[in-house]
C-alpha cells in the first residue's frame, strides 16, 4: 500500500516536469523579435534609410533572434576593454539603453539611443547622460549613484594604469563632480542643474561636437 | 577581436558621451575616415566561381586576409572583382564563417586541405566552433600521427647509423632496435632463450623426480640433480649479468636507465643468486634464502621486453588502477560485513571454524567469489541464512563490477586522452584568448608610441600609424576616451609592476600625487620612453631607495628663470615638453639626469644643469631602480 502511494505521488511531479520543460522550450524559441517598419523607424529616429539598413543588418547578423540580453550585452562590451573589467559599467549601459525595462534590448531601442546619442541636440545628449547616472531613474543624481558610476568607469581601466589607481581615486572625481554640479549644495544634482552646468562647460561642449559622425 | 564585435564598436563609441560630463579633459579628435562609408557588394571571384557579399560582412575580421587590405593584392581591374585561384568548395565555408561568425570543419574534406585553406585566407583554427572542434581536432591528430609514423618507419630503426657514432651508442641502439644488426638479433634471441630456460628451470627442479637408489623417499629434482641445476642457473644469471652490465654501458643516462622498471625487474632476477654466493651454508639463514628464490620468477617479467602484448597490459592496468581500487575497496568493505556476521552466526556453535572474525574473510572470500571449498561450512540456521544472501551478493559485488572494469579499461583510457587532450585545448585556448587581449592592449599602447594621438593631419603622420584600418582608429580612439575621462592611462603589465616596487618603498604628501597626476596626463602626447623617464624625475609620490636621492629640477632646466613651483606653472613647462615632442631624442635627453652607480648619501644635491643637447642615454631599464625626488623650490 505505502509502495503504491509513493509511485503515484512521483507520477505527478515527473508530469509537471514534462510541462515545465515544454513550456521552458516554447519560452525559448517564441524570443523573436521584429522591429517595426523602417518608414516608422525613420520617422521616429534621425537616421536616413540607409543607415537604418546598415545597422539593421549589422544587429540581426550578431543578435539573430532581434533581441540583446544583459549577459550578451556585457560580453560584446567586455571585448572593448580586455584589460579591466566592463561588466558593471555595461549592465549600466544596459539599463540605459533599455528604456522600457524589460530586460531585453531590441533594435527599436537600440536605433533610439544611438539616435538621441549621434543626432541629438546637445541637450537630448545631456539628457541621456543624466539618464545613465540615474541609476534609480528617480529624477537626482546622489552621491552613491554618482560613486557606483564612477568606480564602475574605473573598473573598465583594469589594472595596469599610469598613475596607480588608488582606492580614493573615484570618490576625489566624484568630489570634483559635485563641486562643480550641485549649485545649491544639497547633495543632489538634478537634471537642470546638470544641464546648465554643463552647458557652461566649454571642455564638454567642445567634446560634443566630435562625436557626431560615428556611424 | 572575436566575432563581429566590429559590428558594436560605433555603438560602444556613442554610448562613450556618457563619459563626456565626467571628463576631467577635452576628449580627443576623432580619426576622420576618408575612406567612403557607404555598404556597398564585393563581387569575390574563386575559380570561376562568383560569390557576393557585403563589404561590412568582410571588415568583420579586420585580422584575416578578406578583412584587411590584403585582398586588394587580389582584386582585378577589368572584372572589378576579387579573383582568387583556390578551391571554390572550401571557400564556401570561409565565407560562412564571416557570415555567422562561426567556422565549421567540412567532415567530408581532408583535414590538410582544409588547414592549408584556412592559413591562406589568414584563419586561425582555434575559432572553429565547439560544434566541430573535436572532430577537427581527432582527425588533425591522426593525420600527425600517421604521418610521424610513416617518418619513423621510415628513417630511425632500419637507417644506418651516422658513421661517427660512438661504440656506445651503436651499442645502446642494437640493444633497443634489435633489427638493426645481425649481432643484435642474435644476442636479442639468445636472451630470450635463456629466459626461458631459466624460467622452466625453476619449474622443473621443484617435480619430484625418481629417488636415489637406496631411498624411498621421493626427492625434487632440483636436489637430486642439484650440480645440474646450478651449473643452469649460473649460466643463465651470468649471461644476465653480462647483459645488464652491457646495458647500464650503453644507456645514455644512466641515472634513468636504472630507475626504468625494466632495469629493476633486471636487479631483482639476478640477485638471489649474488645473495645466495654470499650467504653461509646456515640452517638459519637458509630459510631466508629459500624465500629469495622466489624472486627468481621475476624472470618471466623479463619477457615483456621481448613482447609487445605485455607492455600494453602493464600500460593498461596501471591506468585502471582507480577501478580496480575501487573494486577492491567495495569487496574489502563486504568482505568485513560479511564476515563479522558470520562470525557473530556462528559464535556459539561448538568446535566451529568460524574462531575469529579475520577467520571468517576467509570464508566470506571463497563463499563470495562462488568457489565454495567447503572446508568452512555454517552450522547455525542464521549462518546458512547469512552465509546464502553473501554468495547472493558476492555474485552482485563481483560478477558486475568486472564487465564494467572490461569495458572502462577502453573508455577510460580514450576518456583520459580525451581529457589531457581537452585540457591541452583549454589551456591553448585560455592563452590564446589572453594572448589575443594583450595583442589589442599591446596594439593601443604601441598606437600611443607611435605617436598616433598627436592631433596630426595627414602628411606629419607616421606610416605605420596611416596604415591601421579604420577599425582599429575607431577603437584606439575609444580607448583613448576612456583615459581621459578617468586621467589615467593605459600601461602593460611590465611597467605596472616596475612602479609597484618603486612605490612600495614609500609615499608622499597628497599634493605631490596630484601634481605628478597632471603632469603624468600632459605629458601623453610624448613617447612612451621619454614619458617613463620624465615621470619617474617628475613623479614625487616615489620615495627614497637604496638611499640614493637626487634632488631634480627639470623643468627649471628649460627656463632660465625659476618659477615658483604652481600648478599652472607646472602646466606651462608641460606644455614646452609638449612643443619638443618632434625631437623626441632631445626632450629624452634634457629630462634624463643619470645617476651614477656610486651614489652621494646626500639629501640634496645641487641641482645639475643639463644642458640642451646634450644627448645622455641612460638604458630606461636602469630606471627601474632609480628613484628620484622632485625638490621643492
Amino acid at each position: 500500500m505505502g509502495a503504491l502511494m509513493v509511485i503515484f505521488s512521483v507520477q505527478p511531479k515527473q508530469r509537471r516536469k514534462r510541462q515545465d520543460s515544454v513550456e521552458d522550450e516554447l519560452e525559448l524559441s517564441a524570443v523573436r523579435h521584429r522591429p517595426e517598419g523602417l518608414e516608422q523607424l525613420e520617422a521616429q529616429t534621425r537616421f536616413s534609410r540607409k543607415e537604418l539598413q546598415i545597422l539593421y543588418r549589422g544587429f540581426k547578423n550578431e543578435c539573430p533572434s532581434g533581441v540583446v540580453n544583459e549577459d550578451t550585452f556585457k560580453d560584446i562590451y567586455s571585448q572593448f576593454f580586455p584589460q579591466g573589467d566592463a561588466s558593471t559599467y555595461a549592465h549600466f549601459l544596459f539599463n540605459a539603453f533599455d528604456t522600457d525595462h524589460n530586460g531585453s534590448v531590441s533594435f527599436e531601442d537600440f536605433v533610439m539611443g544611438l539616435s538621441i546619442l549621434l543626432r541629438g541636440s546637445v541637450q537630448e545628449k545631456l539628457n541621456w547622460a543624466f539618464n545613465l547616472y540615474d541609476i534609480n531613474k528617480d529624477g537626482y543624481i546622489t552621491k552613491e549613484e554618482m560613486l557606483d558610476i564612477m568606480k564602475a568607469i574605473y573598473d573598465m581601466m583594469g589594472k595596469c594604469t599610469y598613475p596607480i589607481l588608488k582606492e580614493e581615486t573615484p570618490r576625489q572625481h566624484v568630489e570634483i563632480f559635485f563641486q562643480k554640479m550641485d549649485k545649491n549644495k544639497d547633495g543632489v544634482v538634478t537634471i537642470d542643474e546638470f544641464i546648465d552646468c554643463c552647458q557652461n562647460d566649454e571642455n564638454i561642449m567642445r567634446s560634443m561636437q566630435l562625436f557626431e559622425n560615428v556611424i | 577581436m572575436a566575432a563581429g564585435v566590429a559590428t558594436w564598436l560605433p555603438f560602444a563609441r556613442a554610448a562613450a558621451v556618457g563619459w563626456l560630463p565626467l571628463a576631467k579633459k577635452t576628449m580627443p579628435k576623432p580619426p576622420v575616415d576618408k575612406k567612403s562609408r557607404s555598404d556597398e557588394i564585393l563581387f569575390v571571384n574563386v575559380s570561376g566561381l562568383r560569390f557576393q557579399t557585403w563589404k561590412n560582412t568582410l571588415d568583420r575580421y579586420p585580422d584575416t586576409l578578406l578583412g584587411s587590405s590584403e585582398k586588394e593584392f587580389f582584386y582585378n581591374e577589368d572584372t572589378q572583382e576579387y579573383f582568387f585561384d583556390r578551391d571554390p568548395e572550401m571557400f564556401r565555408h570561409i565565407l560562412n564563417f564571416y557570415r555567422t561568425g562561426k567556422l565549421h570543419y567540412p567532415r567530408h574534406e581532408c583535414i590538410q586541405a582544409f588547414d592549408e585553406e584556412l592559413a591562406f585566407y589568414g584563419i586561425v583554427p582555434e575559432i572553429i566552433g565547439d560544434c566541430c572542434m573535436e572532430e577537427y581536432r581527432d582527425r588533425k591528430k591522426e593525420n600527425q600521427e600517421r604521418l610521424a609514423e610513416d617518418t619513423e618507419a621510415g628513417e630511425a630503426t632500419d637507417a644506418p647509423l651516422p658513421p661517427d657514432s660512438t661504440a656506445r651508442e651503436r651499442l645502446w641502439r642494437a640493444f633497443e632496435n634489435p633489427h638493426t644488426s645481425t649481432m643484435a638479433l642474435v644476442f636479442y634471441y639468445v636472451t630470450g632463450f635463456f629466459i626461458a630456460v631459466s624460467v622452466i628451470a625453476n619449474v622443473v627442479e621443484t617435480v619430484p623426480c625418481r629417488p636415489l637408489k637406496g631411498s624411498t623417499k621421493d626427492l625434487p629434482c632440483g636436489e637430486k640433480y642439484s650440480l645440474a641445476f646450478f651449473c643452469m642457473d649460473t649460466a643463465c644469471v651470468l649471461i644476465f649479468t653480462f647483459e645488464y652490465l652491457m646495458r647500464l654501458f650503453a644507456a645514455p643516462s644512466r641515472c634513468k636507465f636504472m630507475r626504468s622498471v625494466m632495469s629493476v625487474i633486471d636487479v631483482v632476477a639476478i640477485m638471489p643468486y649474488y645473495i645466495g654466493l654470499v650467504m653461509p651454508e646456515n640452517e638459519d639463514v637458509s630459510g631466508a634464502f629459500v624465500t629469495l628464490r622466489v624472486f627468481r620468477v621475476f624472470r618471466i617479467f623479463k619477457f615483456s621486453r621481448h613482447s609487445q602484448g605485455l607492455r600494453i597490459l602493464g600500460y593498461t592496468l596501471k591506468s585502471c588502477a582507480s577501478e580496480l581500487g575501487f573494486l577492491l575497496f567495495s569487496l574489502t568493505m563486504a568482505i568485513i560485513i560479511f564476515a563479522t556476521v558470520m562470525f557473530y552466526a556462528e559464535k556459539g556453535t561448538k568446535g566451529t571454524n568460524f574462531t575469529s572474525i579475520p577467520a571468517s574473510f576467509w570464508y566470506t572470500i571463497v563463499t563470495m567469489t562462488t568457489l565454495g571449498y567447503g572446508d568452512m561450512v555454517p552450522n547455525t540456521i542464521a549462518g546458512k541464512i547469512f552465509g546464502s544472501i553473501c554468495s547472493l551478493s558476492g555474485v552482485l559485488v563481483i560478477a558486475l563490477p568486472v564487465p564494467v572494469i572490461v569495458s572502462n579499461f577502453s573508455r577510460i583510457y580514450h576518456q583520459n586522452q580525451r581529457a589531457d587532450k581537452m585540457r591541452a585545448q583549454q589551456k591553448v585556448r585560455l592563452a590564446r584568448i589572453r594572448m589575443a587581449k594583450k595583442g589589442t592592449t599591446n596594439a593601443f599602447l604601441q598606437y600611443k608610441e607611435d605617436g598616433g594621438l598627436q592631433d596630426h593631419d595627414g602628411d606629419n603622420s607616421a606610416l605605420c600609424v596611416k596604415n591601421r584600418s579604420s577599425f582599429e582608429h575607431q577603437h584606439h580612439h575609444l580607448l583613448h576616451c576612456l583615459e581621459k575621462t578617468t586621467n589615467h592611462e593605459f600601461t602593460d603589465e611590465l611597467t605596472y609592476s616596475e612602479m609597484c616596487m618603486t612605490e612600495s618603498v614609500g609615499y608622499r604628501t597628497s599634493r605631490s600625487t596630484s601634481l605628478s597626476s597632471q603632469q603624468g596626463v600632459a605629458t601623453s602626447c610624448c613617447p612612451r620612453r621619454a614619458k617613463r623617464r620624465a615621470i619617474r624625475l617628475a613623479n614625487s609620490t616615489v620615495s627614497v631607495s637604496r638611499g640614493s636621492v637626487q634632488e631634480l629640477d627639470t623643468l627649471q632646466i628649460q627656463k632660465c628663470s625659476a618659477r615658483p613651483q604652481s600648478r599652472s606653472s607646472l602646466n606651462a613647462r608641460t606644455e614646452d615638453l609638449k612643443l619638443n615632442c618632434e625631437d623626441r631624442d632631445f626632450t629624452a635627453a634634457i629630462i634624463s639626469i643619470p645617476t651614477p652607480p656610486a651614489n652621494t648619501p646626500d639629501e640634496s644635491l645641487p641641482p645639475s644643469p643639463a644642458m640642451p643637447g646634450i644627448l645622455r642615454n641612460s638604458r630606461s631599464g636602469s630606471y627601474a631602480h632609480e628613484t628620484v625626488k622632485i625638490s621643492s623650490l
